[in-house]
């Protein structure tokens, strides 16, 4: 086994290329899966890279370095699109997981019940890989690929979230559901984006829902027909069987599929709502 | 950027080099490299946050931290806690407020609160919630914790005074072992191996059942560098079995050819520090057999015996009958019924099994984290072939046992890996390893049936059936006790009782709290309830008119004239009742999906073993220096024994608490104190105390010529003993010491008066029963199924509060894991050994809890004490599901309410 420890960007991307290393951040996903295993193989530790930590607003567009912990995001002064994030970073773990994992662990684990995920989605946000050859640029819903697995090459670093400016007025929200108050992996968790007007008229909305699916989905057919309904109508009763088609909720240790299918409905309509708590 | 460099950083304000692999967790770095072994491992997970240092001050996991990345940081542990006075506050503070029990989360819990408090010195009570969120405990239930980190920044506090002489029981003194505790030099079962101990692995089942042979263990061998030994069941020099009650003991050291569930032992490697055991790796082939999970399977006509000499798998039934049930319940004017189902329950001490032995010469030393060294050193001696003089226990601090920790687990392969290879030896197990292979709470199917006759008179038809697992372990006291306290603390007209312990190929079920109690008053408590709305009668009036009070038979017959406190528990719960009644209507009126609800219940608990002797004697020495050593075996899991004894001790004597020491509760030092389960130390152990203590002060009595009330006081080593006018000096410096040193000694044996029970379970099965009341207040989300509890109210007839504070700690911790059996927990064999799926209540899932002591004054117990240890938590789930039943009109009957649980209900 050898241990790698890059200061800057660059070398790390040259052992990428190198040697195609297990790439560690914070490791709260690393550790817990390796157990009482022997740590084997090439490993690149990338938690001294201290350009790849922060938040930082560019010309049009939110640039989220991957380093970037759930504590800086909970900590970080964000418009009021960013609540939802903010509320889904709150909810990780206890305080001494958010002050080391990392966004980019979260996504990159691809865990269908990360919590990060589907705030992420309702943002838009894109995903930047770096190698030592190229960069690019690509939507988080086409990144992660299935359960635990994406499409990032070996190669490669994934250096930055970049979220596009939340037009003025959107607020997000998220909401989380699991069997105890703190240190608990979703059952189901639901995220939102929305315009809401002073009457409480949804303008526009996105809605994304995880641990529902093997990556979590935008319930796009729901965020259309949500376009004028009122946050104060009982919305639960307007989602239908065919707005959540996209999912394919399983029976695990958590849940039965069939809970988890009772239940979104009511998440998606606690994440609006906490939209509109936000605004007022 | 390279794997060979040296990392250097700073610990606690010192410059350190460390020599591990980059990639070794920090705590694994504190504890083993730099001896630093204060910050406790717990799940090497990120679940617990008992491993919680300062990075740069913030609070992480170290189990999560690779060390190589700290070049040039700065760590700051338990152990640097001292060195301010702000940390010295905060470790007062906890030891002020009962913030510690075991001890094993605390030094998680002081790094969190002391980040927490460098940047808000003055925390609310949610931003204490949020910053110790990720640190477990099972002990307290959290709210002292919470009171603790608030009182923090009182930097002077008032001084706790030392209780005057003669008025240590009853006070709210810090526990004595406390100090250790907060520094991070108390001493758990992992904590002290030496540094050149052998490590043991061992190779468990993945099967619930299976045929397996073992492969060539010596190619195995010479094809792993560092492995000295390969342990297997031939190895095992004496009997290959082992068992709490041992003429059903059934349980192999090693399996031989078949193992009976998932994470049984068939083998084990020793080899040196740092070598990885891959089990994937050894030799060992495998021939799955059908498993049978559930009672219902398994002792259906044609299964399969999981032990030959057990026919039908049923392990044991138990009985308790009185009055003519059948008649009763044909004639009752009013009658309800319901089965009930519950879950395995794993204990989740935060401390998993550990600790580590040597051959001292004859003698084979074990030190362990464990709640029963004396039965530990049976079973071992069995084991080992040999005369049990010859094994020592050291029962190191153990970091909650809660009856997990009372059976064997790594004592006997320890003690057989010490013996073959001649050195030191060290095991500690993972948590999945402690999850998969120790025992559990049974879970049971119960069907009863409560009836109301003419008369007015109860009658209760009770039926349980309890998931035994594959091995013997407690089931039997579980299916013995079960029908004993089933009743409640209530007069019947009739009452029947029948239990069965069935075999299954589970992890064995064992004792947990309160011994199946728990799943018992669940079925009474809640139909009792639905009784009463059925008479619609107020549930505590009917309670109240049908309690046991003094004088009255219980359903084995046996009648008490004092130290009946149950109906004091409920009256003392009237007002706080109405309160949350009305808090509740008052929710209610706003409508939307949550609906509030209050529940009551009650419970009785016997102190002790069931109709047997269970005797614990005490020794205390008085050294020619005047000192006072008390010798208490009563193993202190975090209840606070040594400190109960010590009270107990000191107002016996008529000495400052402050005067008396602990020894060592060690096998060789200490006589039998019994085991620390049956809520029994405080009754049993300190009626023994006591004994001890007037002992020693009668025989200081006889050598001065005074008589034997005579009081005393210890001047270095000048004692006198004043009698009215007599006024006598001894010097101790003159007087002969025996081969221990001391000048005197007292004994004291203390064994509670029981009787055998009858076929119908007629008779005296305990000396002592203590009693308790809750009233659970809650909301459930009718859309979700969520339930947030808002307050709980409990009332206790404890006899007499030794130490009010640790008795508070006690039916807090109770309520919790009350709480955690209701809500959340459910032990899966083989699915979820680990606290990341096997959920136990946070700091965020206990809400306020007040606490009424009630002090009935027990005849019989030291000072009029009796213990509270397991009646704590049996009110709890019965509340709780009483209140959701309160809250949404329709019972739930089946535990742990999950959300997906109570949405079923609520939609059915
Ligand atoms: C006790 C506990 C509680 C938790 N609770 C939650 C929870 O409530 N919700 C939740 O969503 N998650 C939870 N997690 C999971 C975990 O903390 C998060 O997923 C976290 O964000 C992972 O980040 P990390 O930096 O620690 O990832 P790491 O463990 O370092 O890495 C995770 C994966 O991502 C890859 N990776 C990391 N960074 C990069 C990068 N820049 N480029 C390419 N690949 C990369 C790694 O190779 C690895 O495969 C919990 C974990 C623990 C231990
Ligand atoms: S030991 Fe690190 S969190 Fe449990
Ligand atoms: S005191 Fe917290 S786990 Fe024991």
């Amino acid at each position: 086994m050898t241990y790698l420890l890059p200061r800057t960007i660059e070398s790390a991307l040259e052992t990428l290329a190198d040697r195609e290393p297990t790439i560690v951040a914070g490791a709260t996903d690393y550790y817990p899966a390796l157990g009482r295993r022997e740590a084997t193989g090439d490993i690149i530790d990338i938690s001294r890279l201290d350009d790849l930590r922060g938040i930082s607003r560019r010309h049009d567009h939110w640039r989220f370095g991957s380093l970037t912990t759930w504590t800086d995001v909970v900590r970080a002064d964000l418009p009021e699109a960013f609540a939802g994030l903010q509320a889904a970073a709150s909810e990780v773990g206890g305080k001494q997981i958010q002050n080391v994992a990392s966004m980019a662990g979260n996504v990159c684990n691809a865990s269908p019940a990360a919590d990060g995920v589907p705030p992420l989605l309702t943002l838009d946000a894109d995903i930047e890989l770096r190698s030592a050859t190229q960069t690019r640029v690509m939507p988080i819903g086409d990144f992660i690929l299935g359960n635990r697995s994406t499409d990032r090459q070996p190669d490669e670093l994934v250096t930055a979230i970049l979220v596009p400016t939340p037009p003025d007025g959107v607020v997000g929200g998220f909401e989380k559901l699991g069997a105890r108050v703190y240190l608990v992996i979703s059952i189901v968790m639901a995220a939102a984006l929305a315009d809401i007007d002073p009457h409480g008229t949804i303008r526009s909305a996105r809605i994304a829902v995880g641990a529902c699916s093997p990556v979590a989905q935008r319930l796009t057919k729901l965020e259309h027909d949500l376009v004028g309904s009122s946050i104060h109508d009982p919305i639960v009763r307007s989602i239908g069987e065919d707005h959540l088609a996209v999912l394919s909720p399983i029976d695990d240790v958590r849940a039965s599929a069939a809970y988890r299918t009772a239940v979104t409905p009511v998440l998606i309509a606690k994440a609006l709502r906490a939209c509109a708590e936000v605004e007022s | 950027m390279s794997s060979t460099s040296r990392t250097n950083l700073s610990v606690n304000h010192r410059h350190v080099e460390i020599s591990s692999a980059p990639m070794t967790r920090l705590s694994e770095v504190l504890r083993e490299e730099l001896g630093l072994t204060g910050t406790k491992v717990g799940c090497d997970a990120g679940d617990c946050g008992a491993c919680t240092v300062l990075i740069d001050g913030d609070p992480v996991c170290a189990c999560l931290t690779p060390v190589g990345r700290l070049e040039g940081r700065t760590i700051e542990t338990v152990e640097s806690l001292t060195e301010t006075t702000e940390g010295r506050a905060l470790q007062a503070s906890f030891l002020r407020h009962g913030s510690t029990q075991c001890g094993f989360c605390t030094p998680g819990m002081l790094m969190a609160s002391s980040a927490l408090l460098t940047e808000t010195p003055s925390p609310t009570p949610n931003q204490i919630s949020d910053a110790l969120s990720g640190v477990l405990c099972r002990c307290t239930g959290y709210r002292q914790i919470i009171a603790g980190v608030a009182d923090a920044r009182r930097l002077e506090p008032d001084d706790p005074s030392e209780p005057s002489v003669g008025k240590a029981v009853g006070a709210r003194v810090p526990r004595v072992d406390g100090a250790a505790k907060m520094n991070g030099t108390d001493c758990f079962g992992d904590d002290d191996a030496p540094a050149d101990a052998l490590v043991v692995s061992v190779i468990r089942s993945p099967h619930h059942s299976a045929k397996f042979v073992i492969g060539d263990t010596d190619a195995y061998l010479s094809g792993l560098p560092g492995a000295i030994a390969v342990i297997t069941a031939a190895d095992v020099p004496g009997r290959n079995c082992f068992g709490v009650i041992p003429p059903m003991a059934d349980q192999p050291v090693l399996a031989e050819t078949q193992v009976r569930f998932v994470g049984e032992a068939v083998a084990a490697v020793v080899a040196e520090a740092g070598t990885f055991i891959d089990p994937s790796r050894f030799p060992i082939s495998w021939d799955p057999v059908a498993a049978m999970m559930e009672p219902a399977e398994s002792s259906a006509p044609e299964a399969r015996l999981i032990h030959p000499d057990r026919p039908d798998n049923i392990l044991i039934r138990g009985r308790v009958a009185r009055g003519d049930i059948d008649s009763a319940q044909r004639d009752a004017v009013a009658s309800v019924n319901g089965e009930f189902q519950t879950a395995f329950v794993e204990h989740a001490y935060i401390e998993p099994e550990a600790g580590w032995a040597e051959v001292d010469g004859d003698l084979v030393v074990i030190h362990a984290t464990t709640q029963a060294p004396y039965m530990d050193r049976s079973d071992t001696a069995l084991i080992l072939g040999i005369d049990p003089e010859r094994v020592v226990i050291r029962p190191t601090s153990c970091g909650g046992g809660f009856g997990g920790k009372l059976d064997v687990s790594i004592q006997p392969i320890l003690a057989v890996a010490a013996t073959l290879v001649d050195r030191p030896v060290r095991i500690t197990y993972s948590r999945p390893e402690s999850m998969a292979s120790t025992t559990k709470r049974h879970p049971a199917s119960i069907s009863a049936r409560l009836s109301v006759g003419g008369d007015d008179r109860l009658s209760l038809d009770f039926e349980g059936t309890f998931n035994t697992g594959a091995y013997a372990s407690w089931g039997p006291t579980v299916a013995n006790r079960v029908p004993i306290h089933a009743s409640g603390p209530y007069r019947y007209a009739a009452y029947r009782a029948l239990t069965t312990a069935v075999h299954t190929n589970c992890v064995p079920s064992g004792a947990f709290r309160g011994f199946g109690v728990p799943q018992a008053a669940i079925a009474q408590e809640c139909l009792l309830d639905e009784l009463a709305q059925h008479l619609g009668v107020d549930p505590l009036e009917l309670r109240l008119s049908h309690a046991l009070r003094a004088g009255d038979p219980t359903v084995t017959g046996q009648v008490f004239e004092s130290g009946v406190g149950y109906v004091e528990c409920l009256e003392a719960l009237r007002q706080p009742r109405l309160d949350a009644l009305q808090r509740a209507a008052d929710f209610n009126r706003h409508g939307g999906t949550r609906r509030a609800g209050v529940g009551l219940a009650g419970a009785w608990y016997g102190c002790g073993n069931t109709s047997m002797s269970n005797p614990s004697t005490i020794k205390v020495g008085l050294t020619a220096d005047g000192r006072t050593l008390l010798h208490q075996g009563a193993v202190d899991i975090g209840q606070g024994s040594n400190t109960v004894m010590a009270q107990i001790c000191a107002d016996a004597m008529g000495l400052p608490l402050a005067d008396v020491e602990l020894v060592d509760a060690d096998t060789d030092h200490t006589p039998d104190a019994g085991k620390t389960s049956a809520s029994r130390q405080t009754y049993v152990t300190g009626n023994a105390t006591n004994e001890a203590a007037l002992a020693l002060r009668a025989s200081m009595a006889a050598l001065a010529g005074v008589d034997s009330n005579a009081h005393m006081a210890i001047e270095g080593p000048i004692v006198t003993m004043t009698s009215g006018p007599d006024r006598v000096r001894l010097d101790l410096g003159k007087l002969p010491t025996d081969e221990e040193g001391y000048v005197a000694v007292g004994v004291g044996t203390y064994d509670p008066p029981t009787t055998p029970l009858d076929e119908n379970g007629q008779g005296n099965p305990y000396a002592v029963f203590g009693f308790g009341a809750q009233v659970v207040e809650l909301d459930v989300d009718t859309d979700t199924g969520v339930i947030t509890l808002h307050s709980i109210d409990a009332a206790y007839d404890v006899g007499r509060a030794i130490n009010p504070g640790l008795v508070e700690g006690q039916i807090i911790g109770g309520i919790a894991q009350g709480i955690g059996l209701a809500l959340m927990e459910e032990y899966l064999p083989g699915r979820n050994n680990n606290l990341h799926d096997y959920l136990i209540p946070t700091i965020g899932d206990v809400p306020e809890i007040r606490v009424t002591l009630v002090e009935s004054g027990d005849s019989l117990g030291p000072f009029g004490a009796k213990g509270v240890g397991e009646h704590s938590l049996l009110p709890t789930p019965p509340a709780v599901l009483n209140a959701l039943r309160d809250a949404i009109g329709k019972p739930v009957r089946r535990v742990p309410a999950t959300p997906e649980r109570v949405l079923e209900v609520i939609n059915e």
